[in-house]
């Protein structure tokens, strides 16, 4: 979908993004992780040609993205910053409304592409759809944000930090939203975000970068499991590595197809940071799992968890 | 404690003038300057007239009274909206009968001495009209009273005024014996003051707004203009004017087309030109303003979705900058209201043309002819552009209009 060659960026004497080679998946979502000055930032703003590269080529659906014109280029891809950046003197619809109004759509599909996405987003459409941005709070501005990212059904969705300023709770909620919606509609995301926990969380390849080089590109497992030095053991969080392994599986993997036993009982979709911390809880070693209907499945040992967490043998 | 420091401090204020000060001056003709009368003296005078009715004279005592008593309750007990409302129908009435008292005066003094005599409103009628104002100001921002309520008062001022000439009462004061004299010259300055404002202020906008786009745009071209603009202004209009008139007349020769278009080195041409680049400055430095303080995130946005430049000017960055390039445009109008009043002196014609004939021949309630309805049009464009901001404002924040 998205392929970077050899791209170079600089602004006067500083490189910014050097020697970049990437290739972004159809239906992927890809975090791109880094601190502040990072560059990560830049890459993203080149995907829309907001930034031009220097050398090397961008290509987009196979094509290099300077043979777009940058306009048509954009309005296939949707657009959602940490600021928001709503239109503030228009309504809720309207500023969904903005990329379907470019693209010429007729008023009726925009009035139903809008009730569809407010209804997806959670806002009732009769309710906020009349509301100006500022009667919204942070969180549902952000949800206007990316609804109107998402209203021109785009290939791509560009998002940088677009949870950054929100409250943990509010953010929490919307990235499960992301989640949801990367699940649901196969799109292609490109996420900006210096948050691990958020990047391992969402993403299903996490590209780390530092200094304008990437330092390492892997699922959230192989960032944790095999981490390729020790920058990004200290990024991933060297303290807390395994928590964060283990939340990234789930119990399915580790049980063992045995009968019950006198023990609490945990569902099959939880994670093992949960089952751990249900067992340390129960102060026991093992527990039963659980389909939703409450049949069991089979038994859950901690020897199995702490023995050979980094190579599951299901 | 709820005393109204303001109201209290204007009613003494104009107490004190009507006891000290001349309530209106009394001269034998037009020409020579006159002498203070007080308005006890005023009052007694006109008490044992025989010409003037007994509604005339005991009306102004009463209210007074009336008045006083009023503000005593203002100052001194809690401040409701209806002794709010009390001062200012209360102050209003005090002008207008002191203006009453004033001309029924004068209509004495026509009789008594010549048709000639002038007489003229004193200091102590303008400091206690000051006052006045002042008091009904302060209680309307204590009220926040609604726009239409402002509006009322305004309008309530404006026809008690009127009503006020149109019985004859006031006839016989000077100013409106200048009306008399000026009535049919009176009208055609006001229209030829306004269309001096509106000739102005057109090129100021067209000009102004898109240079303070490019401004805005090309960054390093700010610190090139904007000393010229401010250089501009700090030249005297007279002088401005002056520096006009050479190229004005040597284009206006040199190409008979522009002549017969009105360019000239005397009269409308140059006076247009100089107050646009007087107003220019105001323009361009609200525009500026304005569009910096359009948030980055709503033009990056805009940027990213794929609005183009031309689209994200006019949906995005204009609309947003409107309340404070209005400001501006505010400024420019008032200002050039008042300056339009010194291009009399090169022959644009206008309000100023009667000001000037009216200091020249120091005949100084010729002057206020000229000078009030100057003061009524400022006030009369600030008004509107205050409407027009706040419903920019209002439409920006999504409130209903």
């Amino acid at each position: 979908m998205i392929t970077f060659e050899n791209v170079r960026k600089s602004y006067g004497q500083q490189c910014v993004v050097r020697d970049l080679n990437l290739h972004i998946q159809r239906g992927e979502l890809v975090a791109l992780i880094g601190a502040s000055g990072s560059g990560k930032s830049t890459i993203l703003k080149m995907i829309n040609r907001l930034e031009p590269h220097d050398t090397g080529r961008i290509l987009f659906d196979s094509h290099e993205i300077n043979s777009f014109n940058p306009r048509e280029l954009r309005l296939r891809m949707g657009y959602a910053i940490q600021s928001v950046g709503l239109f503030p003197h228009w309504t809720v619809t309207r500023n969904i409304a903005t990329v379907p109004t470019l693209m010429g759509w007729s008023k009726t599909r925009i009035g139903e592409r809008v009730h569809a996405l407010l209804t997806m987003l959670d806002l009732e459409p009769e309710m906020y759809g009349p509301r100006y941005p500022h009667q919204l709070s942070g969180g549902q501005q952000q949800r206007v944000g990316v609804a109107r990212a998402l209203a021109g059904d785009p290939d791509v969705l560009l998002m940088d930090e677009p949870f950054g300023a929100l409250d943990p709770v509010t953010r929490a909620s919307l990235q499960q939203e992301l989640k949801r919606i990367h699940q649901m509609s196969g799109k292609t995301i490109v996420l900006v975000t210096h948050d691990i926990d958020e990047a391992l969380l969402l993403a299903t390849r996490v590209v780390l970068i530092d200094h304008g080089q990437v330092v390492q590109v892997g699922t959230p497992l192989d960032l944790l499991s095999q981490p390729a030095n020790d920058f990004v053991a200290d990024f991933v969080g060297r303290s807390d590595m395994g928590i964060k392994l283990l939340s990234l599986q789930q119990v399915r993997a580790f049980m063992r197809d045995e009968p019950p036993l006198p023990q609490a009982a945990i569902a099959i979709a939880t994670t093992l940071r949960e089952a751990v911390s249900t067992m340390v809880q129960n102060r026991t070693q093992s527990l039963n799992v659980q389909d939703p209907a409450g049949q069991h499945l089979g038994v859950l040992h901690a020897a199995d968890v702490f023995g050979a967490s980094a190579a599951p043998h299901a | 404690m709820r005393i109204a420091f303001a109201t209290l401090t204007t009613a003494g204020m104009a107490f004190a003038a009507l006891a000290g000060l001349p309530l209106v001056s009394v001269a034998p003709n037009r020409l020579v300057s006159g002498e203070g009368v007080s308005g006890w003296a005023m009052l007694a005078q006109v008490r044992a007239g025989i010409h003037v009715s007994t509604i005339e004279t005991t009306l102004p005592v009463l209210l007074l009274t009336a008045l006083l008593a009023l503000i005593g309750i203002g100052v001194f007990a809690r401040q409701t909206r209806l002794l709010n409302l009390g001062v200012i129908a209360g102050t209003a009435t005090l002008i207008l009968a002191l203006l009453g008292l004033c001309g029924a005066y004068a209509a004495q003094v026509a009789l008594a001495q010549s048709p000639y005599a002038r007489t003229s409103l004193g200091s102590a009628f303008w400091l206690v009209t000051l006052m006045a104002w002042l008091a009904v100001m302060d209680r309307l921002h204590a009220m926040q009273a609604p726009l239409w309520l402002r509006g009322l008062v305004w309008a309530g001022w404006l026809a008690g005024a009127w009503w006020l000439a149109a019985s004859g009462s006031i006839d016989q004061l000077s100013l409106m014996k200048e009306y008399a004299n000026h009535a049919d010259t009176l009208g055609a300055a006001v229209a030829r003051h306004l269309e001096i404002v509106v000739l102005t202020l057109v090129p100021t906008l067209c000009l102004g707004i898109p240079m303070g786009w490019v401004l805005h745009r090309w960054t390093r071209l700010q610190a090139a203009l904007m000393p010229v603009l401010n250089t501009i202004q700090t030249i005297p209009s007279i002088a401005l004017f002056g520096l006009l008139m050479v190229p004005l007349a040597w284009m206006a020769k040199s190409w008979p087309t522009l002549a017969s278009w009105g360019v000239s080195g005397i009269g409308l041409a140059p006076a247009v030109v100089a107050l646009t680049l007087y107003s220019l400055l105001p323009v361009v430095r609200a525009t500026l303003a304005g569009l910096a303080q359009v948030p980055a995130g709503v033009l990056q946005a805009a940027r990213g979705m794929g609005m183009g430049a031309a689209r994200i000017l006019w949906q995005a960055q204009l609309p947003l900058a409107a309340p404070v390039i209005l400001a501006g445009v505010r400024t420019a109008a008032l200002q050039t209201v008042g300056l339009a009043a010194v291009a009399a002196l090169i022959g644009a014609g206008g309000l100023g043309a009667i000001m000037f004939d009216g200091l020249f021949s120091t005949a100084h309630d010729l002057v206020l002819l000229a000078v009030l309805p100057i003061l009524g049009l400022a006030l009369v464009c600030d008004a509107v552009f205050v409407l027009f901001t706040l419903l920019a404002r209002r439409s920006l924040k999504g409130e209903p209009t």
